[in-house]
């Protein structure tokens, strides 16, 4: 019968009591430990990458301080380097892109998923995601030689001669800065939100436009009133993804913000971002404590897209997560 | 390593839960078997021995363990996290739980609920068995897909579009590709689950035909929801119930003549 | 106007302009396109893609060192990064529940929201700074880390797709679980898995602002890897902010193939993809 003296007698066999030789020869081991290494990998980049910008920025970082961030002067030559007129260009810059990009990104992505025949609504929104692949280059071309013309020659005159007296429109233009580069962020950014919107839009459930219909509600009243506030922490944490991107774009901006580090209240104005002066200045840089403070500035863009990021992927994995928005 | 020459049970009195009487060294041998699910036991202290070239039949309701209880003869369970099994699994005096497990589950083959044909062609699907274990393409390759595909009585069906994808065929089709798949490999023992629920009922008894033929040279343990169909197939039928085995036994004498009252009221059916 | 017919007409009206804010978007891709076909078409000839840059003042010449110049940056890229990011998706799609494949989603979802420029300049400090040059290498390590968190994300979306049923039957069959994913998994999620790392190498080819400073460009043919290399976007780029006319058309020119070439890989990539499928 059963030899059952030389077995091990029976105990808690536990997947790893089986014994590692065992998987090892099973292949399991080598498989996981293979790919763990390669996975492991982005977690040293990661690491590389913090430790590298905080390295390279450690000379402007030691000379300047906290003072950095708070002050305005950039003179490379005289070794004066304050980041405020980029941290304010970027933030303004960003922001003027999601007050052009939102509503219309809303309002586009309102239509595709609540109005359109799902055809329709398919090809448009195929369309609209390959505009998120468009090269930031080729939407510079657009803005210098589109966007510079359409702005000196028309939305100047206008919103100078109608709003001239604010602030925010006074002052002489030649096409480039704040205002332009805020409009071709907005393009920009317009097809992440109208991704993300549409397909948090899609995810409610059809027994809420049912109900609001079933009160007596137009299509429009259900959309707006039952629908977009059950779809918000999608739409919001689109919002904050389009955000995360305006925030480090760098080509399209560099060419149409007229790379003047100052700080003017006027859109028209020229002005600088993060992004734009370190593709402009780095190559030229012309001590090595200018290099320093560009890559503290791009070290300060770095934790800013980061916790974007993390916050925009909070608010998409609550979405997912609980289903849609808490009432 | 085929199993042994079949041998007649002698009859005798209603078995009373543990294994039937005197015969051939059985070919799985179940001792004290308990299973975790993290904190939650879903099998208590199973006894139960499988005889060799026989068809055992598992049925219980839903959610009583009969297919956890089976997954643990070829170690499926392994694949999940948290799963823990205590006691012994002995495979012709082997211990299943020990020996490595590719081996093990070459010996013992296994059919799913839904049948889960790979992406490939017909002739690839069977041969991915032999292919994993080495064999080189070839003639024996050839010789061994007509032979598995013969035994799971699919050869003259399609012995023609061998190179089709597997998924043009029909469901009961399919689920035959995936017993001559599991043939492929030549295992000592075939384990079932519920084969043929997805199945319309021509599907169905074509299955169980080729069941009864494969039984001459393998074990085969079916579990199954359909007590017609253990009536239909079983030489021996064991009844799970919350995880235990209630009653194990001639299926004969379970059916007619059950000693244990559960038995009797899912027999009957006075519940699930 | 009665109250129903108010809300009748702002019904109209709202979804009459969130219809013009929807082709608006879609406009802005045949503006693009209309605006580089009609400007860089006619600077398209033979010349422009075999002929070196010509200096300002000179009329003609072409991109030729900056097509190549992109292409072998590129590769280079590709070769460092799609290894690692597939083997990393893998690991993730199949042993990937627990903390540590958390921490290593959570990580490449992070660096994959990082801005271009800044990963151009962890490159400088690690590759051009050391060697003393700009080269092609220090530019196809800076795309590299871009591209692997893309590639790792998608391989997994893809490999996670493949139903569970096809692996339990490949290890019932005896094969381990090595042999299981890489002769029934990852065949099985082929295509889905090559489209997205397709993909994830058309967003890098595009990409201009991390080569500024590692690649950085060069009028003549690169003799090797470690030289500074022309590339197609930042030659874009710098035509398109240089004041002389011929170089602008040259931009156009050179923007219209880039693009071209973008959208057939996105185009052919998504109808691949069967609708559904998953995509980052």
């Amino acid at each position: 019968m059963a030899d059952t003296a030389t077995l091990p007698a029976g105990g808690t066999a536990d997947t790893a009591r089986v014994g590692f030789l065992n998987r090892l020869r099973s292949g399991d081991a080598i498989a996981h430990l293979l790919t763990l290494a390669f996975a492991a990998v982005i977690l040293l980049i990661a690491g590389m990458v913090v430790v590298e910008l905080f390295r390279s920025s450690s000379e402007a970082r030691h000379r300047f301080g906290w003072t950095f961030f708070v002050t305005s002067g950039w003179d490379p030559v005289a070794g004066r380097f304050g980041a405020l007129p980029f941290i304010y260009g970027t933030l303004v810059s960003s922001a003027v892109a999601l007050i052009i990009s939102v509503p219309i990104g809303l309002g586009a992505a309102i239509f595709l998923s609540e109005l359109a025949p799902p055809r329709i609504s398919d090809a448009l929104t195929f369309v609209i995601e390959l505009l998120a692949a468009v090269p930031s280059v080729i939407y510079g071309l657009l803005a210098v030689f589109a966007l510079v013309p359409l702005v000196r020659d028309y939305i100047y005159p206008f919103l100078h001669g109608t709003l001239g007296f604010l602030p925010l429109f006074q002052g002489p233009t030649y096409g480039v800065g704040m205002l332009t580069a805020g409009l071709i962020l907005a393009i920009m950014v317009v097809p992440f939100v109208i991704s993300i919107s549409r397909e948090s839009l899609l995810a409610v459930p059809n027994d809420q436009r049912e109900a609001a219909l079933a009160l007596g509600a137009t299509r429009w009243e259900s959309t707006w009133h039952v629908v977009v506030p059950y779809a918000r922490l999608g739409i919001i944490g689109s919002i904050f993804l389009a955000l995360a991107r305006a925030l480090g774009e760098t080509m399209a901006v560099t060419m149409v913000i007229g790379n003047n580090p100052q700080i003017a209240a006027s859109l028209f104005a020229p002005g600088y971002t993060i992004p734009a002066v370190i593709a402009s200045e780095f190559t030229e840089a012309t001590s090595d404590l200018h290099l320093s403070a560009l890559v503290e500035l791009g070290l300060v863009l770095f934790l800013l897209t980061i916790v974007v990021n993390a916050f925009a992927r909070l608010l998409v994995l609550a979405t997912t997560r609980r289903g849609t928005a808490r009432p | 390593m085929m199993g042994t020459l079949a041998h007649s049970t002698s009859s005798g009195p209603p078995s009373a839960g543990l294994a039937p009487p005197e015969r051939m060294q059985p070919k799985l041998r179940i001792s004290r078997l308990n299973f975790f699910y993290g904190a939650y036991q879903a099998l208590h202290n199973i006894e139960l021995e499988v005889a060799a070239n026989r068809i055992t039949a598992l049925i219980g309701p839903s959610g009583c363990g009969k297919s956890t209880f089976l997954r643990v003869l070829n170690r499926m369970h392994e694949t999940v996290r948290g799963a823990r099994v205590s006691g012994e699994v002995l495979l012709d005096s082997e211990d299943a739980l020990a020996m490595n497990v590719n081996q093990l589950r070459r010996r013992v083959g296994m059919v799913f609920q839904k049948p889960n044909p790979f992406p490939k062609s017909l002739f690839e699907n069977v041969a991915y068995g032999l292919r994993v274990n080495g064999m080189r393409g070839g003639s024996r390759l050839h010789e061994a897909v007509e032979h598995s595909l013969r035994r799971a009585a699919l050869w003259d069906e399609v012995k023609d579009s061998l190179h089709k994808s597997a998924y043009a065929l029909s469901g009961g089709q399919q689920q035959r590709l995936c017993v001559a798949r599991a043939l492929a490999v030549n295992p000592e023992v075939l384990l079932l689950d519920e084969p043929s629920s997805a199945l319309d009922p021509i599907a169905t008894a074509k299955i169980e035909e080729l069941l009864f033929h494969l039984k001459k040279n393998c074990t085969i343990v079916i579990v199954t929801h359909n007590m017609q169909q253990a009536a239909r197939i079983a030489d021996e039928t064991g009844f799970f119930l919350l995880g235990k085995l209630i009653e194990f036994g001639k299926t004969e004498t379970i059916f007619k003549n059950p000693s244990k009252k559960e038995t009797e009221d899912y027999i009957t059916g006075r519940f699930g | 106007m009665s109250r129903h017919h108010w809300r009748g007409f702002i019904n109209a009206l709202m979804f009459g302009l969130t219809a013009i804010c929807a082709l608006a978007a879609v406009f802005v891709l045949f503006w693009i396109l209309g605006f580089l076909v009609v400007n860089g078409g006619r600077s398209l000839s033979l010349s422009f893609f075999t002929q070196l840059p010509k200096p300002p003042g000179e009329l003609g010449g072409g991109m030729a060192n900056a097509m190549v110049g992109s292409f072998e940056i590129v590769l280079i890229a590709s070769a460092i990064g799609v290894p690692i990011g597939f083997l990393g998706g893998t690991y993730l799609a199949e042993f990937g529940n627990g903390t540590f494949p958390f921490l290593i989603r959570y990580t490449a979802d992070l660096l994959n929201g990082v801005p271009s420029i800044v990963m151009g300049l962890f490159a400088y400090a690690v590759v051009v700074r050391p060697m003393h040059r700009f080269s092609a290498l220090a530019g196809g390590i800076a795309l590299s880390v871009i591209l692997i968190p893309t590639t790792i994300r998608t391989t997994e979306q893809f490999l996670r797709a493949v139903p569970q049923m096809l692996r339990e039957g490949a290890l019932a069959l005896g094969a381990s679980r090595w042999k299981s994913i890489t002769t029934v998994v990852v065949p099985a999620a082929l295509r889905g898995v090559a489209t997205g790392i397709l993909l994830g190498i058309g967003r890098i080819a595009g990409e201009a602002a991390p080569l500024l400073f590692t690649s950085f460009s060069n009028q003549f043919w690169s003799r090797s890897l470690a030289q500074p290399t022309a590339s197609l976007p930042v030659m874009i780029f710098s035509y398109a902010i240089s004041p002389y006319a011929d170089w602008h058309r040259q931009a156009w020119a050179a923007g219209l193939v880039l693009l071209a070439v973008m959208l057939l890989l996105n185009i052919g990539a998504r109808l691949v993809l069967s609708p559904g499928a998953p995509r980052s």
